[in-house]
């Protein structure tokens, strides 16, 4: 075994060193506990109330005071409500948003027609214009529209997401052109061979598309911030951050809260990341 | 061009060439229709609705041209300059450090030595998909000063408790842990995705050349992962210049503007104090900021070698 050999961690199949193996996987698997640290916390704070959290020492197993704390939520903000803001636009966002960054993508990537990279070109634009610029008129136009404290307030701005169309396209380029001309030369209608034809072999893509739909309209935070008014049509970000600014903060009850809104990205992580992670890794690769 | 005519095809009853190639004409204009109008309703409008609003001043609802009266008064505001200044230090600091950092996670999550890679490879990303106000709510309880956990844990070791979030530079460090926590995995991803291009043969040629590791890493790894290394740079500027979020939520742009960001001073000049028009200057001043930053490090990196 020569030395060179064992030097290049990337490299597959020359490397026989188990004792650099453990030792990469073990500080990898320390600097993983870190990562993790406050996931832990954050599930093991939510069964105490605020004065266990702040005691000393600090609780480090989980507490009976788990039901309080939701009792709490409910009563100070709806709570229960507000999980159905939430859900309900994320669900909604997820099925519309998708629908239109999924057929713009397949337009962009299968069809050659005027004005393409013109077309593209400036729905990339908004990838680069920060989100601020358009804070304030989206807000005046949203309060003339009469749709502050409304659900399409927040779903409808940004249901033509840059970022779930530039994924659409990369994905859908992968897409044989002979696939398609065979099913246009059956007589297939655009429409049939985009739905029978193009969306089938898709499915890892949209998968990855919808998970990242969903947990961007589920985390988002600004916007909704700056648009629902009412407690009662919170989201939960919006209603974590407005219980956290009150006078005397009841830390269990908000860090209940915040088990919550980690609830999807829990199931996300457990049963549906291997597709997330591929399909996004996927979509970078052929830039 | 993608509809190649039909003609040679044998025609069935009803499928004559004209027909379909009308249709077909007009489809993929169908197709990007919906995303195209609602791109222009809910962001080219605004984008320009915004322009026009920074030459003007709204007092009690009604607005008044002032020209470039907010473009100049930027000059002369001690907090914006402040803000700027913050964003620098994080940009100057934090992301080259996260970026180096995510290149080690991406070089050792695509090490064979590695065992369970999928594993770690989610556990990494999960930040990343982690609210920012279940983080930031997070954090700031644990990095509370006389009860958070951190300084419990520090006070076992024998070390005095840290202003983590109540000092000015403390903050600025708390800031920039909590952008490395969230935004390191992430980017490792990205680099991931373009490392495993790198073709195996390059790493056995460079040994066959007597290259160690370091050298290899310098000469094969990181002129490889260029393109990806690009993006992440531009992705992280972009980002920070924005930073709006972890702020907010951690610290409020306090103690006394130590973490003031541009993001920040936008929106409380936007829904503190109602000064639209101030608060669409800094934005398209923040836009103008980007675009050359951006422009820049294409200039630096971009260029292939």
């Amino acid at each position: 075994m020569t030395t060179s050999a064992t030097t290049s961690v990337t490299t597959s199949v020359t490397n026989r060193n188990p004792g650099r193996g453990i030792l990469l996987t073990s500080g990898l698997a320390l600097a993983l506990a870190a990562v993790a640290v406050p996931f832990y916390w954050l599930a093991v704070a939510a069964t105490h109330s605020s004065q266990e959290i702040f005691a000393s020492p600090p609780p480090l197993l989980p507490g009976g005071h788990l039901l309080r704390n939701l009792h709490t939520l409910q009563d100070s903000a709806h709570f229960g409500r507000v999980i159905l803001n939430s859900l309900g636009i994320a669900v909604v966002y997820t099925l519309l948003a998708g629908a239109v960054c999924t057929l713009a993508g397949y337009g962009f990537a299968t069809y050659d027609f005027r004005g393409r990279e013109l077309l593209f070109g400036l729905l990339m634009l908004g990838l680069v214009v920060p989100t601020q610029v358009t804070l304030v008129p989206l807000f005046r136009m949203m309060a003339d529209l009469q749709w502050l404290d409304t659900y399409q307030a927040v779903i409808a701005p940004n249901l033509a997401l840059p970022f779930g169309i530039f994924l659409m396209r990369q994905s859908m380029a992968a897409l044989p052109k002979e696939l398609l001309d065979s099913g246009r030369m059956d007589g297939c209608g655009e429409l049939r061979l985009f739905w029978r034809v193009a969306l089938p072999p898709m499915r890892p893509a949209l998968a990855a598309l919808g998970i990242f739909l969903f947990l961007y309209q589920w985390n988002d935070f600004v916007w909704p911030l700056i648009v629902l008014r009412e407690g009662t049509s919170f989201t939960i970000p919006v209603a974590l951050a407005s219980l956290q600014g009150l006078d005397e903060t009841d830390y269990g009850a908000i860090l209940a809260g915040t088990s919550i809104a980690a609830v999807p990205m829990a199931v996300v992580f457990l049963v549906l990341q291997r597709h997330f992670v591929s399909g996004l890794l996927a979509g970078a690769v052929k830039e | 061009m993608t509809l190649a005519p039909p003609a040679p095809a044998p025609a069935r009853t009803k499928a004559p060439a004209a027909r379909p190639r009308r249709r077909g004409r007009a489809a993929p204009y169908l197709f990007v229709l919906p995303a195209l109008l609602l791109f222009a309703a809910f962001k080219l409008y605004p984008i320009g609705w915004s322009f026009v609003m920074s030459l003007h001043r709204t007092v009690a609802g009604v607005d008044t041209y002032v020209g470039a009266d907010n473009y100049t008064r930027m000059l002369d505001d001690p907090l914006m300059w402040t803000a700027l200044r913050n964003t620098g230090v994080i940009l100057a600091v934090q992301v080259p450090l996260m970026l180096a950092l995510a290149t080690a996670l991406a070089v050792a999550l695509n090490s064979t030595l590695l065992r369970g890679r999928s594993l770690f490879r989610l556990g990494f990303f999960l930040p990343m998909v982690t609210g920012l106000v279940a983080y930031g709510i997070v954090f700031s309880v644990l990095l509370n000063k006389d009860y958070g956990l951190v300084n419990w844990l520090l006070g076992q070791l024998g070390i005095d408790p840290v202003p983590w979030l109540t000092d000015g530079l403390w903050a600025r460090i708390s800031l920039g842990l909590a952008l490395t926590w969230h935004y390191t995995g992430y980017n490792a991803v990205l680099l991931l995705a373009r490392l495993q291009t790198i073709p195996h043969e390059l790493y056995d040629a460079a040994s066959v050349d007597g290259a160690g590791a370091f050298a290899a890493f310098r000469h094969v790894t990181l002129p490889g992962l260029r393109p990806a290394l690009l993006l992440t740079t531009v992705l992280s500027t972009i980002g920070t210049l924005q930073l709006f979020d972890e702020p907010y939520v951690l610290t409020g742009g306090g103690p006394d503007n130590a973490t003031l960001t541009i993001g920040v001073y936008l929106y409380r000049n936007a829904f503190t104090y109602f000064d639209f028009g101030y608060a669409s200057a800094l934005a398209y001043a923040l836009t103008v900021l980007i675009g050359l930053l951006g422009l820049l490090q294409f200039r630096l990196l971009g260029e292939k070698p």
